[in-house]
């Protein structure tokens, strides 16, 4: 570790939290249908749109019917994605030539980004046309985390009505989320990100002659504008297959700073906008302190993991005084791999710029415990929000009833119905992310000498609990040596994905129908103190015990006995 | 603080040994089925019994190992069993003494309610609106109210008060309560109770715990504590495979081992003892609460309503200061008003004398010397005093002793008649003294402000409950008293509809309010608050409105059921954190023991040097079950409550209960593990 790491780190934190300050000031205005500096531009598309689709946009939404709305929205946009790629050879742009994709991996490749996960099982420069990357994928990367944005506004939106019947109306959510806060802010770091030089072209691939003579082909296309948003919306499906490791997907230190600010951004934003909404800043603020703080240790360690390298290696003659550079770029060092790496786990990006299977069994404990939580440090646009929050009603439930009350959190009192639903989503991620890796594990085809798997032993495990911390997280960065592109884990993972992003969050809307339908609690000395270092401390402790109890036996075999056994010489 | 039921300690041998042999008869899975936690340790016992006889028929070497895993589970499940029945064993013993009350009374109904011709019959069969006589030493039959008659009677069985108290018709005082006794006199009184609802019937259900339902608080814990049990049962399910994949064959009996110790079962095992326990308290305060629900809500109360009559001040006037004219000592006064006052019964007289005594250490001649005669108070006068010798002494009411000595109020000294308005802005009774025609000064009457309340009030601000004083005096006089007390608010010149008022409006505000009452015109407001205490001396009404009845009818006891509230949400809450911290330690104990041989190096996680795979999985099953009974004394007594605000307390018992439960069980496992090493049990 350096202190120039360090300052690196330090400065796009800064960047960060400077940008999201005012940013969740407006989108608290943009989603409340306030005007804005873009109405005069933006307010008559918006409109249009409600006149085209038939919206009333001051028709607000029951739980329930915003949740329909929801699933029917992603249910259609599944289905047309699926059949974009199945048809892809029939559809414009497609300068390449590409087969339609086959139906497993089109299945795949759908839920992936319908449910903000970019979960790549396909090389998208050699499989999917421009037309798909698009007007398919692209259309998504906007879309999901708009969605997402919806739902967490939504939940907010509970805790600051009284005996409210309605949680807003989702097309306007989802419409307002995608004009004024995506979109402009896609734009403005794609043109930043082609001044830095990522290329943005319709051109297909050119081809180059190397220094030996022999052809390359070198892929292009729309790259910059793909990148933007991949980042902003938390996405984290590269144009280009190595991601943003490769580099017409980030150049150089400054693009690589960019995209590490532009992932962490919208949710950091999202979390102060929680604390405007419900009118004490210090509520949003101390939500953020724990995801900083789980954000920060994760960096610590996976920083100080790989800079102490890898002993076998060391034993070998290799030079340990530039720690474990397997699978890093050179261009991009130690520190912002460590930050990218931890901020893209952190958050459900799932980007990276380097490859994860490569860091060392510590370092890569910290992005698979970044996604067991949920991807909640700071969490994906919207989903961050929503996962914090319903870790925050668990801490304030348990610890609550030490003060000698009944539970209360922002004002409203938490009963049987809003346990049920908070256990009902916790349950969902032990049995999605637990049951499908053990069910992995003991298939032959899976872990047997032909099997999926790039490594044996503890390695091999981790790489299967990786996958489904993945997709059920709805991250998408994978442990490479697994190889995910066959039809168990084309479908498992699907599933995994669907369960991991609408098995949680219909409990959660229900959670925010069954909030707003309370009456709001006024709060007193007597009240639980959901601010301030007590709570954070609480929400930390919450956070290490309750998911450390149920992922500690997976994680001990998994990278914490890889560990061991690499301190003590062994390797498989 | 009432301690008339507290004969029965928390530990009497009788209850304990009843306790054991309840513990037992829970075993029915049908009983258990209620609490899942518990129900699920008890299947997994089952299936590691089964496990344990098929290991000794193949004579397999796992069979002591297995066998004492077997045990301790059901131990695990006994004590959870066994702290509930002792919780409930207190209660039984009550229940039985109520019972024998209500057994065998004859009733008298009046074939016609206007004379006194009666029939006997059993009290069982007495339906409501029948009109029964009750005479001299006849135990009432039934709850009802007075519709004829006075009667003077003994409600010992019920409050454990010994003096009796009168019942009459109309007004406030016509309640009577079934298995109370009539001492003397008659009176008839009209059912209002069927058999089996009586107030006893419902105090014997309640402290028997029969009819015990959760309460919301506890089903949404039940649900927390279900949740986590599901959510471990795949995690040691999903165990095997993933332990399949690492080469390690996982037997069941570890496997169930591991499961039982991390599912909450400390919690899950105490849950209902909780409960019950906190309701004991509430009845051994003497308050019989309705609902377990109402227990609850007295926890999260944010205002109290109180009367200021008999809750915040003593209900009587007392002399709180002399006032003497110019040219009059303080001490001359005090000398000449004692005088006055020493043949004087009235609260107002006795008080003057214990005033005067204590303030200038007047002599203590209690009586009328020789000669002197006393001339009382009348509504004519309205003056009373003494003669004696030349000496002619008066107190009374301002004008008439102005009158006595011929003055008007405009030419009477300045200070006096300053005085005279002080006193009287702020609630008080200025009493004038005269003698012999001339004007001596005034004695300060006044309503006089219990002297601990303003404490009280202070330890309920910092617990986050606001004050509101309730009285029928004008606002200037209820804001000096509401000073003075430290009340957070009053409402003056209060009517029923005011305080009705008052609690709908703090209730839109989102707050929980309580309140006491005995009269039928608090009934509304009493059904209105969330937490609505009845005097047992109130009306039947008033009784029926409130979800809960003070036998002591002692209108302060309201902070002690905020208090006994809150104690009961702490400990459950305190013991959920226990028992979830308390899983680290065991996973530190069991992982490393379960791939030992598959992986050595993992034994880098044994950090408490665990003697062997064996005695580690043992220990913590075994620290796993000791920990119940362990905790049962503070399940039962509660976790005091300290009136510091909800920060400091949440910090103090995080640390106690939060980090207290990660340190203790890596302690007990260790200790337990060199035991069971030492006895070469694994």
């Amino acid at each position: 570790m350096s202190i120039a790491g360090w300052l690196q780190i330090i400065l796009v934190l800064a960047l960060v939290v400077v940008v999201a300050v005012p940013l969740g000031g407006y989108i608290v205005r943009v989603l409340a249908g306030e005007h804005n500096f873009l109405s005069p531009v933006l307010a008559p598309v918006e409109r249009g749109f409600y006149r085209a689709a038939g919206v009333d946009e001051r028709k607000e939404h029951g739980w329930l019917s915003y949740t329909m709305a929801m699933l029917i929205f992603s249910l259609f946009h599944l289905l047309v994605l699926y059949a974009m790629q199945r048809l892809q050879n029939y559809l414009p742009l497609d300068p390449q030539g590409f087969d339609p994709v086959a139906p497993d991996l089109a299945f795949n490749t759908s839920m992936s980004f319908v449910t903000n996960t970019n979960w790549q099982n396909y090389a998208g420069e050699t499989t999917l046309t421009h037309f798909v990357q698009m007007l398919g994928l692209a259309v998504h990367n906007f879309l999901s985390p708009a969605v997402g944005l919806a739902m967490a506004v939504a939940l907010a939106r509970a805790f600051i009505r009284s005996e409210a019947r309605t949680i807003g109306n989702f097309w306007v959510d989802v419409t307002r989320s995608t004009l004024y806060v995506m979109l402009p802010l896609a734009i403005v770091v794609a043109l930043a990100l082609v001044v830095l030089g990522v290329p943005q072209t319709l051109l297909g691939s050119v081809e180059a002659t190397t220094l030996e003579g022999a052809k390359q082909v070198i892929s292009l296309g729309p790259i910059a504008s793909q990148e933007a948003i991949k980042e902003l919306g938390t996405n984290g499906g590269g144009f280009l297959n190595v991601n943003s490791a490769h580099p017409f997907e980030n150049p150089n230190a400054w693009s690589n700073m960019l995209e590490i600010w532009a992932l962490l951004v919208i949710p950091v934003a999202t979390i102060f906008a929680l604390g405007r909404m419900v009118g004490d800043a210090r509520q949003g603020r101390s939500l953020l302190w724990t995801m900083a703080v789980v954000l920060l240790a994760g960096i610590v360690t996976l920083y100080a993991a790989e800079s102490y390298g890898n002993p076998l290696l060391t034993a070998l003659g290799v030079d340990p005084s530039l720690g474990n550079f397997e699978g890093k770029e050179v261009r991009f060092g130690q520190a912002m791999t460590a930050l990218f790496a931890t901020a893209t786990t952190g958050t459900s990006t799932g980007a990276v710029n380097a490859m994860h299977d490569s860091l060392t069994p510590i370092g890569g404990l910290v992005p698979m415990f970044n996604m067991l939580l949920g991807c909640i440090t700071p969490g994906g646009v919207g989903s961050g929000l929503y996962g914090i929050i319903v870790v925050a009603l668990l801490s304030v439930f348990v610890a609550g009833l030490m003060v000698g009350r009944t539970p209360e959190y922002l004002g409203k009192k938490i009963e049987a119905r809003e346990m049920k639903f908070v256990m009902f989503a916790l349950l969902i991620y032990a049995v999605n992310v637990l049951g499908f890796s053990a069910a992995s594990a003991v298939a032959p085809f899976v872990v047997g000498d032909s099997g999926y798997l790039g490594n044996k032993g503890p390695h091999g495990l981790s790489e299967i609990i990786y996958a489904f911390a993945s997709t059920n997280g709805n991250n998408g960065s994978a442990f490479a040596g697994l190889n995910g592109n066959n039809l168990w884990f084309n479908t498992t993972l699907a599933f995994a994905m669907f369960i991991g992003r609408f098995g949680y969050v219909v409990p959660v809307l229900a959670l925010a129908g069954s909030l707003a339908a309370k009456k709001k609690v006024a709060p007193s000395v007597g009240t639980f103190p959901t601010t301030g270092p007590l709570f954070v401390g609480l929400l930390l402790g919450v956070i290490v015990i309750l998911y450390l109890l149920q992922y500690f036996p997976a994680l001990a075999l998994g990278p914490v006995v890889e560990h061991f056994l690499m301190l003590n010489g062994k390797s498989f | 603080m009432s301690t008339k039921m507290q004969a029965l300690s928390l530990f009497d041998g009788a209850i304990l040994g009843r306790a054991a042999g309840d513990a037992v008869r829970k075993l029915d899975p049908r009983k258990l089925a209620r609490n899942p936690v518990i129900f699920v340790t008890e299947i997994v016992s089952l299936v590691v019994t089964i496990l344990f006889v098929r290991d000794v028929v193949t004579r397999s070497d796992v069979a002591f190992f297995t066998g004492q895993i077997a045990a301790w589970l059901w131990f695990t499940v006994l004590f959870a069993n066994f702290a509930e029945a002792v919780a409930e064993g207190r209660g039984k013993a009550q229940a039985d003494t109520l019972r024998r009350m209500r057994s065998d009374t004859i009733a008298k109904r009046l074939v016609d309610p206007h004379t006194r011709q009666y029939q006997s019959l059993n009290a069982l069969d007495l339906k409501i609106g029948d009109v029964v006589l009750v005479e001299a030493g006849d135990l009432i039959p039934s709850d009802g109210e007075v519709i004829e008659g006075i009667a003077s009677i003994n409600e010992s069985a019920i409050t454990g008060e010994s003096a009796p108290v009168i019942r009459e018709s109309g007004g406030d005082r016509s309640a009577v309560t079934g298995g109370t006794t009539v001492l003397s006199d008659w009176v008839k009184v009209k059912i209002t109770a069927a058999p089996g609802s009586t107030f006893l019937d419902r105090m014997i259900a309640l402290v028997e715990g029969a009819e015990r339902q959760k309460t919301p608080n506890e089903i949404a814990l039940s649900i927390l504590l279900s949740g986590l049990t599901l959510i471990f049962l795949i995690v040691c399910v999903t165990l095997w495979c993933l332990a399949g994949y690492s080469g390690t064959t996982l037997t069941v009996t570890v496997l169930i081992a591991l499961l039982v110790c991390l599912i909450p079962t400390t919690i899950g095992g105490l849950l209902s003892a909780i409960g019950i326990a906190g309701m004991d308290r509430l009845i051994r305060f003497n308050v019989v609460a309705t609902s377990g629900r109402a227990v609850e809500a007295a926890g999260d109360v944010d205002t109290l309503l109180l009367d200021k009559t008999g809750t915040i001040t003593f209900g009587n006037r007392m002399a709180s200061e002399f006032i003497p004219v110019p040219g009059v000592t303080e001490r001359q006064l005090a000398e000449t008003t004692l005088l006055a006052s020493l043949a004087d019964e009235t609260p107002e007289g006795r008080s003057i004398i214990v005033y005067a005594r204590s303030k200038y250490g007047l002599s203590e001649q209690n009586h009328l010397a020789e000669g002197m005669s006393f001339v009382s108070f009348s509504a004519h006068t309205r003056m009373s005093g003494v003669d004696f010798g030349a000496r002619t002494i008066r107190k009374g009411a301002v004008d008439a002793i102005l009158r006595f000595v011929g003055t008007a109020m405009n030419s009477a000294p300045a200070p006096f008649r300053q005085a005279v308005d002080r006193i009287a802005r702020t609630g008080g009774t200025p009493l004038a003294v005269a003698e012999d025609g001339k004007l001596l000064g005034l004695v300060h009457l006044k309503d006089t402000v219990k002297p601990d309340i303003r404490d009280r009030f202070a330890a309920l601000r910092a617990m986050g409950i606001k004050t509101v004083m309730v009285t029928g005096d004008n606002p200037v006089t209820a804001a000096a008293i509401a000073s003075e007390a430290g009340v957070d608010d009053f409402i003056a010149e209060a009517t029923p509809e005011d305080k009705l008022a008052y609690i709908r409006k703090e209730q839109q505000g989102g707050r929980l309010i309580a309140m006491c009452g005995d009269g039928t015109n608090d009934a509304p407001a009493l059904a209105q608050a969330d937490v609505g205490v009845a005097m047992q001396t109130g009306t039947q009404a008033a009784r029926e409105a409130g979800n809960m009845v003070d036998l002591d009818s002692n209108p302060t006891k309201l902070i002690e059921i905020v208090e006994i509230g809150k104690q009961l949400l702490m400990t459950r809450g305190s013991l959920t954190t226990f028992s979830i911290a308390n899983d680290v330690a065991k996973y530190f104990a069991i992982i490393p023991a379960l791939f030992i041989v598959t992986y050595p190096e993992l034994g880098a996680l044994n950090v408490m040097k665990l003697a062997s795979p064996q005695s580690a999985i043992l220990s913590a099953v075994i620290f796993n079950a000791l920990i119940i009974i362990a905790l049962i004394p503070l399940a039962l007594k509660g976790v005091a409550y300290r009136p510091i605000g909800a920060a400091a307390l949440l910090r103090r018992n995080i640390l106690i209960y939060g980090v207290g439960g990660i340190v203790v069980p890596f302690i007990g496992i260790k200790a337990l593990d060199i035991i069971v090493s030492a006895l070469h049990l694994a």
